[in-house]
């Protein structure tokens, strides 16, 4: 293994390197001016894609580079939603500003509930997250004011005041998302490439090692978890204003937020930024193709997500990788 | 042919680390054998492919006239070649007793019962409804040792039963060496202590970074010989 | 008399949640495995029992005994040609691979028996109670379960500690890296405690079948309650299983007291107490 840092700006001509550049500026580009040449209902999938897309970055960058497997991001999901209609509905927070403001406060919440699962290891880690996202979703049905079981819609007024008309306020929802998907993976990317981003590789390759190297391993988890408790909750604050309702089983479901997030991932590639957004890519090109498969789906992406895991448990991009596709997003420090 | 154990051209990697470079050794029939070698030589990788606990598919590896080379280790076990693993690694849960018993999980019946052990090393008789834990470092390794045997081996395997004990006890557990000898059971024993290799071995075979440096009769071989096969310094 | 009816209640529905967390239990400390699918398993076999005795037409008692025996086989298979391919110091295959059956599982139920809740008819048993005094009345059936959950209990405990086969499932959860040393394949004995597992899982789904009103979803939750009895009594000891139980049937029952929407969120409120104070659980061996 040789040392070698991945110089910051290229020198020297480097064909792979710009192609993928421009690949990146292009795909930004054209999502950038979505609202101006998609239809109505190829917006909304995008922002739906955009919103799993967040998801993903976040569940990888809590599995992917911390090993810690969670089964109950949803509760993070729900708690920005619900935390979002609080915030708008009763505190008269302007709604743009409810989406952060409630990303913020579900941060908070996530440090005695982070201190709280980390007393479990491994597979009862995963568990106990679950176990707390359940607590939460029966939390949210005892709050009249939200609605409780039967669950609330935002007011059409505070809909409205994000824009008056319908046009106007998709496309400002629409940014919302991008925003959101952008931060995400530029955020993961960042955080990766800066001084933590070592401790977290070393972290995903041993986490021994990364102790005897004097990575404050449980530290560096801890903080990880309340960075990726806040941006699903940003997320799903937004998931939330897009729907303008919300129930306790929509906002805390396993399947929608832990179950499809984490096939994402895993089948995308785990540990990778490239591999969340392949994931989300084929995600929607299968839902669309599966549209009316009902049970069966589900079925199918179950025995997909199993498949990855016989075959090559590094998921599509991870195998892509292998088979000599470069980085497209470089992270690594490291050449191996 | 009187050959137990025979292996030929024997490799080893760990990932681009190759540990072992072609190691020819053979085993006879009731023979004793003692490997010795620095730390780092290849004597617990050696044991450890022989075993089947590294894979060693496509090697060369002949156990009583049979290829052995990439069987599972439990199909190895119950061929009749046993090991006592480095650390001891006794079951903390179970009882001294319960140790011993799971060492015939193989099913090959002979001379060596659960009594007949208990009669080799009498030390733990009184402990037998003890938990490992519980014992000293010198009754864990007789416990081990007495795992090996309740599946009575043709070949027992022994990596490094001497470390970390004082030499009393040392002394005691290799006067165990010519009671299980004298049983038929052939014996490799993976020592540091060169002395004490030489003492109980009918040969002694030397390894060094991945290779074998010497091997003969403990008679044949000088200590300048032994320790420059050991250390690989020319020695004045 | 209204607590001491309480305890009753949530002792007798603790047999139960016993049974849900055994298996669970068996398979962690044998071979650090969790099963998120696990619950799932019970509903599957519950649908066994409901088809063995209503398409089928057998008594409930040969029903339950041939789920039993199915589920015992297919859980040996299932390790063997399945999840022993996942197993190793990596945890996320594992879940994965077990979180993909639970979909499976789930929407595959959905489409053979559909949506519809279901309940299997255990012949008048499941009315007749024994009272005691005025107010107290034990039902009859849950009083059963809660005897058959002591002698599978007792069961396990008798495999665990007086047989060869509970020597090397001890031994396994020890070590089981140098078990193949002792002339015993890993394969085999993980696939046979994920056998008695399965099995234990089949009592259970079948209880759950003549007890309640289940339908393909209720999985997930029974995993929970089984995760929670397990953690509330302590790794590595069978009778604090009974003991995790126990406390999560009597945690739910007052809750349910208090307000229907309360069961469950006293019973996690209950795990996130010891959780917090003695997160080794309360029985934990050594």
């Amino acid at each position: 293994m040789a040392d070698a840092t991945v110089p910051l700006t290229k020198s020297g001509f480097d064909p792979a390197a710009l192609a993928t550049r421009a690949a990146i500026i292009v795909a930004v580009g054209v999502l950038a001016t979505a609202p101006f040449w998609a239809s109505r209902a190829d917006l909304r999938m995008l922002m739906e894609a955009l919103s799993f897309l967040a998801l993903a970055q976040m569940w990888n960058l809590l599995a992917g580079y911390t090993g810690l497997i969670s089964v109950g991001q949803q509760a993070y999901v729900g708690l920005g939603g619900y935390l979002f209609f609080a915030l708008a509905m009763f505190a008269g927070i302007p709604v743009l500003w409810a989406i952060p403001l409630a990303a913020g406060v579900a941060a908070l919440i996530a440090v005695p509930v982070g201190w709280l699962a980390f007393r479990l290891q491994g597979a009862y880690f995963a568990i106990g997250t679950w176990v707390i996202a359940e607590v939460f979703r029966l939390l949210a049905a005892q709050f009249p004011a939200l609605g409780g079981g039967s669950g609330i819609s935002l007011p059409v007024a505070l809909a409205k005041s994000i824009a008056q008309t319908r046009g106007g306020r998709e496309t400002v929802m629409y940014y919302v998302a991008f925003g959101i998907a952008l931060l995400s993976v530029a955020g993961v990317w960042l955080l990766l490439r800066s001084r933590w981003g070592l401790a977290l590789t070393a972290i995903r390759d041993s986490e021994p090692a990364a102790a005897s190297l004097g990575v404050d391993v449980r530290r560096v988890k801890f903080m990880v978890y309340i960075a990726t408790a806040a941006g699903t909750a940003l997320t799903g604050a937004f998931i939330f204003l897009q729907k303008l309702r919300i129930t306790p089983e929509a906002a805390f479901s396993v399947t929608e937020w832990s179950a499809f997030v984490i096939f994402i991932v895993v089948i995308g590639g785990l540990g990778t930024i490239e591999g969340p957004i392949l994931g989300v890519i084929l995600f929607f090109a299968l839902r669309d193709l599966a549209a009316d498969w009902g049970t069966w789906y589900l079925i199918g992406l179950g025995t997909i997500a199993i498949a990855v895991m016989l075959i090559d448990r590094r998921g599509i991009w991870g195998a892509l990788r292998a088979r000599g596709v470069p980085e497209i997003f470089a992270t690594r420090r490291v050449l191996k | 042919m009187t050959k137990l154990l025979e292996a030929r051209g024997l490799t080893a990697f760990y990932g681009d680390f190759q540990a072992l470079f072609g190691i020819d050794l053979s085993v006879d029939i009731g023979e004793t054998l003692a490997i010795i070698g620095a730390n780092g030589a290849g004597k617990s990788t050696f044991l450890r492919t022989i075993t089947g606990l590294r894979p060693a598919r496509g090697q060369d590896i002949r156990f009583d006239g049979k290829q052995i080379a990439g069987l599972a280790p439990e199909h190895i076990h119950r061929m009749g070649l046993s090991m006592v693993p480095e650390g001891r690694r006794l079951f903390p849960s179970l009882s001294v007793e319960d140790n011993l018993l799971i060492g015939a999980s193989g099913g090959r019946t002979g001379q060596w019962t659960l009594d007949e052990v208990l009669k080799l090393f009498p030390a733990l008789t009184e402990r037998r409804h003890h938990g490992g834990a519980e014992l000293s470092g010198g009754q864990q390794q007789m416990v081990a040792i007495g795992r090996a045997l309740m599946s009575n081996p043709k070949l027992l395997l022994c990596d490094e039963i001497s470390l970390g004990l004082a030499p009393k006890v040392v002394r005691e557990i290799y006067a165990a060496i010519p009671l299980i000898r004298e049983r038929g059971t052939a014996l490799v024993v993976i020592e540091q202590d060169i002395q004490q290799a030489l003492k109980v071995a009918d040969r002694v075979y030397c390894f060094q970074e991945g290779r074998v440096t010497l091997s003969g009769t403990p008679s044949d071989l000088s200590l300048a010989q032994i320790k420059q096969a050991y250390f690989g310094t020319e020695v004045a | 008399m209204d607590i001491l009816n309480l305890l009753i209640q949530g002792t007798l529905l603790g047999g139960l949640y016993a049974l849900f967390a055994a298996g669970l239990a068996l398979m962690f400390g044998v071979m650090r495995f969790i099963n998120i699918a696990h619950g799932d398993f019970i509903v599957v076999s519950a649908y066994l029992l409901l088809v063995a005795v209503l398409t089928l037409g057998l008594h409930p008692l040969v029903g339950i005994a041939l789920v039993t025996g199915l589920m015992a086989g297919a859980g040996y298979l299932g390790q063997r040609v399945l999840l022993n391919r996942v197993l190793d110091e990596d945890i996320l295959p594992p879940v994965l691979v077990t979180f993909g059956l639970s979909i499976i599982l789930q929407n595959a139920l959905m489409e053979g028996f559909s949506a519809d809740s279901q309940r299997v008819p255990a012949g008048g048993f499941d009315t007749a109670s024994l009272s005691l005094g005025s107010e107290i009345a034990i039902g009859l059936l849950p009083l059963s379960m809660f005897l058959a959950a002591i002698g599978v209990l007792g069961v396990l405990h008798w495999i665990f500690f007086h047989t060869h086969l509970g020597r090397l499932l001890r031994a396994t959860a020890d070590d089981a890296a140098i078990v193949p040393l002792m002339g015993a394949s890993n394969a085999h004995t993980f696939a046979l405690a994920t056998g008695i597992a399965s099995a234990v899982v089949a009592i259970a789904g079948t209880m759950l079948a003549m007890k309640t009103n289940f339908d393909p979803t209720i999985g997930p939750s029974r995993l929970l309650f089984a995760f929670e009895a397990v953690i509330i009594g302590g790794l590595g000891n069978i009778w604090g299983v009974l003991a995790g139980g126990i406390i999560l049937g009597v945690a739910q029952a007052i809750g349910a007291q208090i307000d229907a929407g309360f069961q469950i969120l006293a019973g996690h409120i209950a795990f996130l107490v010891v959780l917090a104070l003695r997160p080794r659980g309360l029985f934990a061996k050594s």
